[in-house]
């Protein structure tokens, strides 16, 4: 009888402070119905308040890049808020620059609607969507790197700049409860509207990349979302730089290829960097473009070149290759895409070789 | 010592400073020393803790007379407390995003870190155990929660300062902190003489 009595009362008790809780949640959350101006009234969304500013826009379709899905750890989903909507929050602090936060730059995880608000979002963030695709190929490029190509399902189409990346969500797998969202560079061409290809390295340890390396198989489906970055292709260089390592080669065969089927008649130097011959890949690819477009020159170095690889093309870091074939960097853009290491060993000599800071774009992975 | 006989303003005072809830009864150790580095914040929780100390104290000392005495659930009262203090915490939570939007984003991480509190649990309690009446409970938690928030933000100032000298490597951290509640204890101890509730 005496447990019967407690088992009942502290249920009683949870249950009436849960009811509480609702009725609480349903009066005191309930900001009604609120207005999104987005871009001075471009476009507007008529959403309930109380939830997210990231949510409320994802649920319309806008995608704003998150990778931590709004828990405010990764730092991604900044837009420019408008309207007046409280002092920054000190779980955004850590992510905001005092020029950002004087901006009205704020992670759009942690701002909450809770009347009309007015932001300001970038125009290719409009061109993101989520894709329903289905892997149709899977290549072995190295020991370590793959190519995967994904088709859309019928009639969704993409349309990006060449050098952007897309997200993929990892479903769980193995011992591995929780869902991943990772970002890889497309590397087919723009013009592709149907499908995108994507280099992927396997990192050991990676949830992401061991998912797509170990469980994706040809015929399998995925879900994307894209196109993310502002890592892409700018018009008016007189020459075109590029180097890259690892499956740095992504965006700029990419690149490569678009300013090749545009008809842009530019020169084009691509640098790749590599330890030994087996982690070089796609070189007949770009041997053959060599071919085709005399202003396209492709520059593989290795920087440990074994005996037996047998290798008789330039050796050494590739920013010292570099430099025996760039004279000067006046006038010209350089691409960049590998790992901070890297990029940041370029930047250096790049710009001690007078290319403008300004000239040199870059994707850090 | 029979309760209802000490004054509640005298209660109030004893709270802050000679039985005050962290330097003499030890609760509420854990945020007392994890969150005490920076005077700012050390304040913001202090605040936090002495609002919602005030609130689940009316709040529980209405659920101990009304539901658990009469039910005699007295046996139960920890777990009961621990209920309503959680859910207290939701709903103030709630209630201050929507009317004091600014006091919420001033306290709004540290409030669902106060659940966890064992100061919060440690007033019900105290006031249980002692008979307290609903006036002198709720001066007794509202002393209590200024005296937490006098604590912490003392402690935090004084961190800031240590934390700029050179302190010997071994002490650094929660060493030389430790030694500083102690010495804090010490010295509110020093005002035993004028009131005393314990």
């Amino acid at each position: 009888m005496e447990i019967l009595k407690t088992i009942l009362s502290v249920t009683g008790i949870s249950t009436v402070l849960t009811v509480l809780i609702i009725i609480a949640e349903r009066f005191l959350n309930n900001y009604g119905e609120c207005k999104i101006d987005i871009n001075d009234s471009e476009k507007e969304l008529t959403v309930d308040g109380g939830s997210s500013l990231l949510s409320s826009l994802a649920s319309n379709k806008i995608f704003i890049p998150s990778a931590c899905g709004g828990k405010a750890t990764c730092g991604l989903c900044k837009i420019k808020v408008l309207s007046d909507v409280g002092p920054v929050l000190p779980t955004e602090e850590p992510f905001l620059t005092p020029e950002e936060i004087k901006d009205g730059i704020r992670l759009s995880c942690q701002v909450k609607i809770k009347k009309d608000i007015k932001v300001s979002i970038p125009e290719e963030l409009f061109n993101i969507k989520e894709y329903h695709a289905t892997v149709s190929r899977i290549s072995d490029m190295t020991h370590d790197i793959k190519e995967y190509r994904l088709e859309f399902d019928a009639g969704e189409e993409i349309k990006f700049k060449a050098g952007q990346y897309m997200q993929i969500e990892s479903k769980p797998y193995g011992k591995i409860k929780e869902k991943a969202v990772r970002a890889y560079s497309i590397s087919s061409v723009p013009s592709d509207t149907k499908a995108v290809e994507l280099i992927i390295r396997r990192v050991p340890g990676g949830l992401c990349t061991t998912y797509m390396h170990d469980h994706i198989k040809e015929g399998d489906r995925v879900r994307i979302t894209g196109p993310y970055g502002d890592f892409y292709r700018r018009d008016d260089s007189d020459q075109y730089v590029f180097m890259a390592g690892g499956s740095g080669m992504a965006p700029i065969k990419s690149i490569a290829m678009d300013i090749i089927e545009k008809g842009i008649d530019k020169e084009m130097f691509f640098f790749f960097g590599a330890v030994g011959k087996k982690d070089l890949y796609h070189t007949e690819f770009f041997r053959n473009l060599e071919k085709e477009y005399p202003k396209f020159k492709y520059i593989p170095a290795l920087s440990n070149a074994a005996p037996e690889d047998n290798w008789e093309g330039e050796t050494g870091l590739v920013t010292d290759v570099m430099k025996n074939y760039i004279d000067t960097g006046s006038g010209k853009h350089a691409y960049l895409c590998g790992s901070p290491g890297m990029i940041n060993a370029c930047i250096k000599v790049l710009v001690s070789m007078d290319f403008k800071e300004e000239s040199i774009y870059y994707d850090k992975f | 010592m029979n309760s209802p006989q000490i004054s509640p303003f005298i209660i109030f005072f004893a709270s802050i400073i000679t039985s005050n809830m962290v330097l003499t009864n030890f609760l509420g150790m854990c945020s007392f020393i994890s969150v005490s580095n920076e005077f700012k914040t050390a304040s913001g929780l202090g605040k936090a803790v002495t609002l919602v100390m005030i609130f689940t104290t009316i709040i529980n000392f209405a659920v101990y007379r009304f539901i658990v005495v009469p039910l005699e659930l007295e046996y139960l009262r920890y777990v009961v407390f621990i209920i309503v203090i959680a859910a207290s915490v939701q709903i103030i939570e709630l209630a201050m995003d929507r009317f004091l939007p600014e006091l919420h984003i001033k306290l709004g991480i540290f409030l669902p870190l106060i659940t966890v509190n064992c100061a919060i649990l440690g007033i019900s309690l105290f006031m249980v155990i002692r008979d307290y009446n609903f006036v002198q409970s709720l001066l007794f938690g509202a002393g209590s929660g200024l005296g937490w928030w006098l604590a912490i933000s003392t402690l935090a100032a004084i961190r800031e300062k240590t934390n700029k000298s050179k302190v010997p490597q071994g002490l650094v951290g929660p060493g030389l902190t430790f030694i500083i509640i102690g010495l804090m204890a010490m010295a509110f101890m020093g005002f035993s003489g004028i009131f005393t509730i314990q």
